[in-house]
């Protein structure tokens, strides 16, 4: 009965029956003959077992040529409703949910035959998914657990590329949360269901929801799709160094990764968390709410003062950046023509970010590298905003002195001509 | 000193005789003699242009991968660069801005009437030829606005029958704006346009020097009638030295814009990035292309924006030959000029101040 539980079926599917059966008997009457009779009586039905033929045009198996018959058999040339739905036609039914995987994978872990419509498509499909904890508790008998039509809907199944897709990058991490942000149907299961409620005040989501930016990971890329499951702790860095490889590679290398290793520490999730990964400001550097540092070190120890040092070095090429700016700015709204310190305040960033990168080798003589090269480039553009400042002002002396000058041969000019006039 | 040249010019060349027309010339004296000055300050706004253009020439590099860098060059390295970049810009427009008001003065004054025709059609096609110059001029510096504003300036220009697509190719240098279209307009910039402008100048000249000032009409009646009543200057120097004030102030006018507000140098053309949002014209073209903007796209069963570039061709030839349409009798005015004249200004005025302000 477990699967009358599931949440992605209706309560009401027995009075659908009561429903259907003289829908379909006066559907198929009132038709006549038909090539899918499949779809001539349940195009009629209401929900859950009525597919109308323009969500079943919208489905990708539609448009490749396959039929209702391609997964539920039967007989759809029969008007027949007991000899086009009949066991010896082949007709299988509404699919058991545990057979679900199987019947998707009948195909797709065929590659001879997914060659014909798209070569370029996974066929492993199956082979991960049982692999994930969804296939592992399904094929352990546990039918809540979310199968192929479930994340990727059924009669309407639309390609991962597609925006209206519920596992178009953009739109899957809802998918997930249906499931998984429903406290009620995930009583039962040891994890926590505010992962999407953090997640969407991420800055990945930022990125990919806000910004449109289709590389920033959402749920399966983390977790993997068809094989979904939880990093492990140790292997979180794996995970994040798919994006953040520079910053992994300096993590590999430092004397954190060996600490957080021998205390079962979660790699890159002690210092930003996971679901709820916020922009990492310098802040975390710091000692106040959002520090991260001394959630372990002791205050007044030798790595609370370098990481008071490296706090102070981050902040002073960050001053000095928004004060270089701040002239340049000035000197641009004067008239001033700075483009060229303005591009070079884009290297004094860019070694700003690199020392915010260069943080996770924990090494303070790398990082003071880089605030030294940003500093130095800093200190340029400041020289030369100062310098357009220092011009703008002779131009302005200039200009007074030319419009004094001006004025004076005006004044001559009027007099001489009052005076050869007079 | 001086003395000794005169008399030296004049035993050489009768420098006496030669100067007599200046001598001699008048300008009617009256309360409106002040717009008198407005083709003055055109000349010499024309003279600042030709001299700060040369001396930009001998930096800049007309090219897609110089251009740019050659002006910012200009701008940030060379002494007084930015100076004479930020007055040959301003002086553009401030020229564009008088040649226009000249135009309109000349109309209010009813100064093209019969005999001063051709010193109309000689002023007009100078007003386009100048129009033509800030339309070359203002890619040259192959910035992203400049090379978005000519892409949709030179479309227009395809959208007129038969021959708008290969004008637009010809000005182009090809179906697209490529690095050809700046060369292109450099030389219409420097050696095409200064050419044509110089002779339809010195005709316009001639033509105001043979022809001499025009009073408007009822002044005009008013002297004939009462010939005591007549008011006029020498030219030289009376009315020179006016002018000669009239040109001091346009230079301050110039500098103190020049200096408080340098010409901005923006960013540099990449074909590759879509059009900024609102990209619009320079502030002279503004009320034809908000015009075109308000057609709709179908007039019955004509293009909106063909029939917007037919009419505006039209009108131009129409304004043109406006003289023609005049009485032959100087005491009998035509009104409907008048007031098709003030049409034009609140038209033309109208219409900049909503496309500047619209989205």
């Amino acid at each position: 009965m477990a699967i009358w539980r599931n949440k992605l079926r209706s309560s009401s599917t027995p009075r659908c029956f009561v429903l259907a059966s003289f829908v379909v008997l006066a559907a198929c009457l009132a038709h006549g003959q038909s090539t899918n009779s499949c779809m001539d009586c349940h195009s009629a039905l209401p929900e859950p077992l009525g597919v109308s033929q323009e969500k079943f045009s919208q489905d990708i198996h539609a448009q490749q040529g396959l039929t209702c018959t391609s997964c539920h058999g039967g007989d759809p040339t029969s008007d027949d409703p007991d000899k086009a739905m009949s066991r010896k036609a082949g007709w299988k039914g509404k699919i058991d949910r545990k057979q679900i995987p199987q019947l998707c994978g009948h195909c797709h872990s065929d590659p001879s035959y997914i060659r014909q419509f798209n070569p370029s498509l996974r066929t492993d499909q199956l082979g991960q998914y049982w692999t994930s904890v969804h296939g592992k508790r399904l094929a352990a008998g546990d039918t809540k657990v979310a199968v192929c039509t479930d994340c990727h809907s059924v009669h309407d199944l639309r390609a991962p590329s597609d925006p209206r897709s519920t596992v178009n990058p953009v739109i899957v991490a809802k998918t997930c949360a249906r499931c998984h942000s429903d406290a009620g149907y995930m009583k039962g299961y040891p994890i926590p269901t505010d992962q999407f409620a953090k997640y969407s005040t991420s800055v990945h989501h930022e990125a990919l929801a806000v910004r449109g930016d289709l590389s920033a990971p959402t749920c399966s890329t983390c977790h993997g799709n068809h094989g979904a499951a939880p990093p492990g702790v140790d292997k979180v860095q794996n995970v994040c160094s798919n994006c953040h490889t520079f910053q992994a590679q300096m993590y590999e290398k430092s004397s954190h990764k060996n600490a957080f290793q021998a205390a079962a520490l979660p790699g890159c999730v002690v210092c930003h968390s996971n679901h709820g990964i916020t922009h990492a400001t310098d802040a975390k550097l710091g000692t106040g709410p959002d520090a991260v540092c001394m959630q372990c070190h002791t205050p007044g120890d030798t790595c609370d003062q370098a990481r008071a040092g490296l706090l102070g070095s981050l902040s002073r090429l960050d001053e000095a950046i928004k004060n270089a700016d701040r002239v340049l700015s000035l000197a641009e709204s004067s008239g001033m023509e700075v483009s060229e310190a303005r591009l070079g305040q884009d290297q004094a960033r860019d070694s700003l970010t690199k020392a915010r990168v260069t943080i996770h080798s924990f090494r303070t003589d790398l990082i003071d590298q880089d605030i030294r090269a940003g500093l130095q480039i800093a200190a340029k553009n400041l020289q030369a905003g100062k310098e357009a400042m220092v011009e703008r002002n002779h131009r302005r002396v200039g200009l007074g002195m030319s419009l004094i000058a001006i004025g004076i041969v005006l004044v001559g000019l009027r007099l001489y001509v009052k005076k050869i006039e007079s | 000193m001086f003395a000794t040249i005169r008399h030296w010019l004049d035993e050489r060349f009768d420098w006496d005789d030669l100067t007599a027309p200046l001598r001699h010339k008048t300008v009617p004296s009256h309360r409106l003699s002040y717009w008198y000055f407005l083709g003055g300050i055109t000349l010499f706004l024309f003279g600042i242009q030709v001299a700060t253009g040369i001396l930009l020439l001998l930096y800049y590099r007309a090219g897609a991968n110089e251009a740019f860098e050659s002006v910012q060059y200009i701008m940030t390295r060379v002494r007084f660069g930015w100076l004479i970049r930020s007055i040959h810009s301003w002086s553009a427009n401030l020229m564009i801005f008088t040649a226009f008001a000249h135009m309109f003065s000349v109309l209010f004054l009813k100064a093209y009437r019969k005999p001063r025709e051709l010193t109309w059609v000689s002023g007009v096609v100078l007003l386009f030829l100048v129009m033509g110059f800030g339309f070359s001029g203002y890619l040259l510096p192959w910035n992203t606005l400049a090379f978005f504003a000519t892409k949709v300036g030179t479309e227009i220009t395809g959208q007129v029958p038969i021959t708008g697509k290969p004008m637009m190719i010809f000005l182009r240098g090809g179906e697209e704006v490529t690095g050809a279209t700046l060369t292109r307009f450099f030389g219409f910039h420097v050696a095409v346009l200064p050419g044509l402008a110089t002779v339809v100048l010195l005709m316009h000249l001639l033509l105001v020097q043979r022809l001499g000032i025009s009073v408007p009409p009822k002044l005009e009646v008013q002297w004939t009638r009462n010939p005591s009543d007549k008011r006029e200057m020498t030219f030289f120097p009376n009315f020179l030295l006016r002018e000669l004030m009239a040109w001091y102030v346009a230079l301050g006018v110039l500098g103190a814009l020049a200096a408080v507000f340098p010409w901005n140098l923006g960013v540099k053309a990449d074909p590759f990035v879509p059009a900024p949002a609102g990209i619009k014209p320079e502030w002279y073209f503004l009320f034809m292309f908000q015009t075109l903007k308000l057609i709709p796209s179908k007039v019955w069963f004509i293009d909106g924006e063909v029939l917007g570039v037919l009419a505006f061709g039209l009108v131009g030839l129409l304004w043109v030959l406006l003289p023609f349409f005049e009485s032959d009798q100087p005491s009998r005015t035509k009104r409907w000029i008048t007031g098709l004249a003030v049409f034009a200004l609140a038209y033309i005025a109208g219409m900049s101040v909503y496309g500047h302000l619209a989205k």
